[in-house]
């Protein structure tokens, strides 16, 4: 019985995971991508130690593998946002620029006044430094 | 009192761990214990002893489950842009200013703020979070503010400070 | 061993594959750190599966230490990313 709800946490938590990797493949840009892998791959990870969990509490008996699986899932709850936050003002810093959708970037124009890509007619100067990675693959 | 509770904090993570009471193992990690949380003791939190109020875990006990239904939803939200065709995004960076002061406090509600619909923090300024936002609602800060934090605060508050 | 595992290890695999694709194709380098972040996870989710499979305890240490290690290395790429701008 606790065997198949662990194999159904683990089922749902797969799903999720390949949902947020599928987003990291189609999303536009860094950051778009960066929320879609991080929420979906984050609660799928968890969710699949938590069906480990319950594996080793019940179906198994392994008290070490399930206070480990519960442990491991804490960590991952706290540091897979940290690191996203870490990431985007990273890519925030080296210029990676919003997608040509976007409505509004109030960091830009508090950073160095440029205004978001949708209200611009045509590309702002910013300055020469920030350029690094936003040549895209032709 | 802060050492001690550092100490027991970190001796505790080791036990689980390790899983082992072997006597070596339990020294070992004793001494670690006391070096990092000696050596290191400007990493850990400034106030651990408010770990110890039950209301604090009460208020965390409700907080949880709540945030664990957020993040469901969210997930969902994803799995539907994802799916869709068309990818009914509509994202920007917008800014959010919190009435919370503490570190571990604005910590915990940047990492909530990642993990629910749509939402991802940027970057912090001493009070004012900047917010990438997946779908961005609203034209004014206060209305972003009303729509991001608010589901947080009150209980953040209640747990952190 | 069960036949769930093994779907759920094919999964894992194919959602490893994607990160790949994002890691070989992501035309600037954060879309590259964003891919090698979320595989770190992804591998940290691995490991459970090889613990119920094989019945050793001892790779919930891996999945532990990996997910940590992952970590702090996204945290000093990300911190590379930041500071390039200024080392130039």
């Amino acid at each position: 019985m606790s065997e198949t709800i662990a194999q159904w946490i683990i089922g749902v938590g797969l799903m999720f995971d390949l949902l947020g990797c599928l987003g990291l493949v189609r999303l536009p840009d860094v950051y778009n991508r960066l929320q879609a892998g991080t929420k979906c791959v984050t609660l799928g990870t968890c969710m699949i130690m938590f069906g480990t969990f319950l594996y080793g509490v019940a179906a198994l008996d392994r008290p070490q593998m399930a206070v480990q699986a519960l442990l491991c899932a804490v960590f991952v709850l706290l540091t897979s946002p940290v690191a996203a936050h870490a990431i985007a003002r990273g890519a925030y810093r080296a210029g990676a620029r919003l997608w040509e959708g976007s409505v509004i970037d109030r960091l830009g124009e508090d950073l160095h006044g440029v205004r978001p890509p949708a209200e611009r007619a045509e590309p702002a100067d910013q300055p020469a430094a920030v350029h690094h990675f936003t040549e895209s693959e032709s | 009192m802060k050492s001690v509770l550092c100490i027991l904090f970190t001796f505790g993570l080791w036990l689980l761990l390790t899983w082992s009471l072997d006597p070596k193992v339990v020294g070992v990690g004793l001494m670690m214990a006391i070096l990092v949380a000696t050596l290191l003791a400007h990493i850990y939190p400034d106030n651990p002893h408010k770990a110890l109020d039950p209301r604090r875990w009460f208020w965390a006990c409700i907080y949880f489950p709540y945030f664990l239904v957020l993040c469901i939803k969210s997930n969902l939200d994803v799995a539907y842009r994802v799916l869709h065709p068309d990818l009914p995004i509509r994202p920007g960076i917008v800014k959010i200013r919190t009435r919370l002061t503490s570190e571990m406090a604005k910590t915990f509600l940047a990492n909530s703020i990642t993990l629910t619909p749509g939402t991802m923090t940027v970057d912090i300024v001493g009070q004012d979070l900047y917010i990438h936002w997946i779908n961005v609602h609203g034209v004014d800060a206060e209305e972003h503010t009303r729509r991001i934090v608010r589901p947080f605060e009150g209980l953040l508050r209640r747990v952190f400070e | 061993m069960s036949p769930f595992l093994v779907f759920v290890a094919g999964g894992l695999l194919l959602a490893a594959a994607m990160c790949l694709l994002r890691i070989g194709r992501g035309p600037t380098a954060p879309d590259r750190t964003v891919a090698i972040d979320i595989l770190g996870t992804l591998m940290a989710g691995f490991c459970c599966l090889l613990a119920i499979w094989t019945g050793q305890d001892f790779y919930m240490s891996i999945a532990i230490a990996w997910s940590l290690v992952s970590f702090i290395g996204t945290i000093a790429l990300a911190k590379y990313l930041e500071g390039r701008q200024y080392d130039e």
